[in-house]
């Protein structure tokens, strides 16, 4: 499981490197250079050093003693990456890339965000860095997060929107790869995802996996062992796999992740790749993929705009084949009975994303019931969607 | 390696002292029997041979222009096997040029690489283009055109390391594309002098006869490219033409540009082209 991916960036028969041959020697160059600096004592020191006094880790993980109660089942343990600098998980890495392309010596940072957080903590380290920072954004994301939006633009990003396509995550992530190509000797591509072209769904995982670490020390101290599952959202699947990570080569350790069902998976509208798509190459990687029979990539649906994405990060769709995780699917509907949930039986908004993989626990928590342990990925904060929230239940703010 | 129609289409435009012209048009814009008549008006004007855009969602590699192309196309329900249909129907017609595919490689996995290499050759198609295939990732679609005579052309860049110039040379066939410039496709006022020195390299490795492509659109730019290479592709300048009016005469302006273009392919004697 740990020797993946091999030196074709391959995760089995996933991932690889699907790009146009302008942007080649920039992968080969950012791969070199990534696993010289992991192994630069400097490097890691600048990377720890920041990650503990300026994103705030180890984020803490604790007990929900209400929830676990209101569900009646096995315990619940929430990671809370809520509580990182920005409000999610997504700093992880891209203070890790951010600090990679000052090591390339290219000062133009560009990078996608679908829900805006990944835009947030790409304008966040770019600010504390010094690097010029471009965000591109589809046009409905830009609409529905307007106030990560704002954020971007007060920490000194400049915000592109993207009007093809769907005007979402995907589209924002064709543009940016444009982009590169266009920019490629002077710029550096912060992708947000366990996805792309190799070496990004390694790295970002890598950087990500700060997440498992944290994870699996904290839960033993907490509570002697290990968890019997750990569950977190999967939209390309980036908090997924840094949780996962951690307890990959713990066996009795089940590993779920939960897609956006959106209306329901046997609707057009939904976004549960591994759970209806068939493998694909987009975006740079050979991965599962929601398409038609034609291979024309179909658009995604969800009310998070963090996992409306067609695509998946290529480990995912390794490790569902390799039946090592588990993917199941929460519609609209239960990720915002997810939501509130949270909301009031622990005080916590979490982020529309992680609200999937907190409706998920009703049902699992039932499954593997009393004195089993669930560790809860909480991904982010859910600041962000209060409008979509507010919208959905027909609340004008 | 025998030669075959692609490489004898450079061939031949050599021997006539042009540089050859290898226009792109999308199957399907503005619709697929006007494309088709389009394809068989640039032949008229002079092309050697034509690249036909099988349309993708996701055409990263694009600019606005074939951005536009393909997603309309794709409204009028075109898909991989209309296109190899339309292949059909222009070799039924008469058309006696090359014919390449280009375009993504996912519709092409979606339809099963040997299975769409089987009907591109049976329908009379003589090459694959596929923009986000690299060639380390290419063994498996290269097999299956090879097997049927289909001749996978590569793509460099300016960004190409002379290993991967190398590399690219020795598993291309029909010709080597070499893109002009950093960015993706459309028409520029001026294109990049940076792709000399990549031809010049790319001939170090390789008897192929090397076409360069993005970015052109004037009979200048044929003229400039033509001092150091066999040949150009020419797309988004076309479309543009094409867009440029109704429908029906999508055909005539497409021919009108060409022939256009082509007043720049004319070499004077004692070119740097290949085989010189």
């Amino acid at each position: 499981m740990t020797t993946f991916p091999d030196t074709l960036g391959r995760f089995g028969r996933y991932g690889g490197k699907f790009v146009p041959e302008t942007l080649m020697a920039a992968l080969d160059e950012l791969e070199r250079e990534y696993n010289s600096a992991k192994k630069a004592p400097a490097f890691r020191e600048e990377l720890e050093r920041l990650l503990k006094t300026y994103v705030g880790r180890p984020t803490p993980i604790y007990h929900a003693e209400n929830l676990t109660r209101q569900l009646g089942g096995a315990e619940i343990y929430i990671k809370r990456e809520d509580l990182a600098h920005t409000g999610a998980h997504k700093i992880n890495n891209a203070l890790g890339q951010a600090l990679l392309a000052r090591r390339l010596k290219k000062t133009r940072i560009i990078a996608e965000t679908g829900a805006g957080q990944h835009g947030v903590a790409t304008a966040t380290v770019c600010a504390k860095l010094g690097l010029q920072c471009i965000v591109y954004m589809g046009e409905v994301d830009i609409a529905r997060q307007a106030s990560n939006v704002y954020r971007m633009k007060l920490l000194g990003a400049e915000v592109r929107s993207v009007t093809s396509g769907s005007r979402t995550l995907k589209d924002a992530i064709n543009e940016t790869i444009r982009d590169w190509v266009a920019n490629v000797e002077t710029s550096h591509y912060i992708i947000g995802s366990v996805v792309g072209p190799h070496p990004y769904p390694v790295m970002v995982r890598d950087f990500q996996s700060v997440i498992g670490q944290e994870a699996r020390a904290q839960f033993q101290g907490l509570t002697g062992g290990l968890p019997d599952a750990a569950v977190a959202c999967v939209g390309g699947g980036s908090n997924a796999m840094g949780l996962f990570s951690g307890f990959i080569n713990d066996p009795s350790v089940r590993l779920i992740g939960v897609e956006a069902a959106g209306d329901g998976v046997n609707t057009p509208k939904h976004a549960a790749t591994l759970t209806k798509g068939r493998p694909g190459v987009l975006h740079g990687s050979y991965s599962y993929l929601l398409q038609d029979e034609n291979g024309q990539v179909q658009e995604a649906h969800s009310i998070s705009a963090g996992l409306d994405y067609p695509g998946v990060g290529p480990e995912h769709s390794y490790l569902k084949d390799a039946e090592r995780a588990q993917y199941v699917a929460i519609t609209d509907e239960e990720a915002l009975q997810g939501f509130d949930l949270l909301a009031r039986s622990e005080g916590i908004l979490p982020a529309l994303e992680p609200a999937h993989a907190i409706a998920h626990l009703r049902a699992l928590a039932r499954e593997l019931g009393r004195g089993k342990k669930i560790l809860l990925l909480l991904s982010g904060r859910g600041d962000k969607d209060l409008n979509t929230v507010a919208s959905a239940r027909g609340v004008r703010l | 390696m025998s030669t075959g129609p692609i490489q004898q289409a450079f061939e031949d435009a050599r021997r006539r002292r042009r540089t050859a012209i290898a226009p792109f048009l999308t199957i399907g814009y503005p619709t697929v029997d006007a494309s088709l008549d389009a394809v068989k008006a640039v032949a008229t004007a002079g092309a050697d041979l034509v690249e036909l855009g099988i349309p993708f969602s996701d055409p990263l590699a694009e600019g606005p222009t074939i951005q536009m192309s393909s997603h309309h196309a794709l409204g009028q329900g075109v898909t991989p096997a209309i296109c190899i249909a339309s292949a059909a129907r222009l070799r039924a017609d008469g058309l006696k040029i090359p014919l390449v595919f280009m375009g993504y490689y996912n519709p092409l996995m979606s339809y099963g690489l040997g299975r769409f290499c089987d009907a591109a050759a049976e329908s009379g198609v003589n090459g694959l283009i596929v923009a986000d295939l690299p060639t380390e990732e290419a063994g498996p679609l290269r097999s299956a055109a090879e097997k049927r005579g289909l001749d996978l052309i590569p793509l460099l860049a300016l960004t190409s390391p002379e290993p991967r110039i190398a590399a690219a040379c020795r598993d291309g066939r029909g010709f080597v594309y070499c893109v002009s410039l950093l960015g993706v496709t459309g028409a520029r006022a001026m294109f990049s002098a940076r792709v000399r020195g990549l031809v010049e390299v790319v001939r170090r490795h390789t008897s192929l006869p090397v076409a360069v492509g993005f970015g052109i659109s004037t009979a200048a730019h044929v003229k400039e490219t033509g001092e150091f290479a066999d040949g150009v592709v020419v797309g988004s300048a076309l479309i543009d033409a094409m867009r440029d009016g109704p429908v029906e005469s999508a055909p005539e302006r497409a021919e009108a540009y060409i022939r256009g273009l082509a007043l720049g392919a004319a070499r004077p004697t004692g070119h740097r082209g290949q085989g010189s």
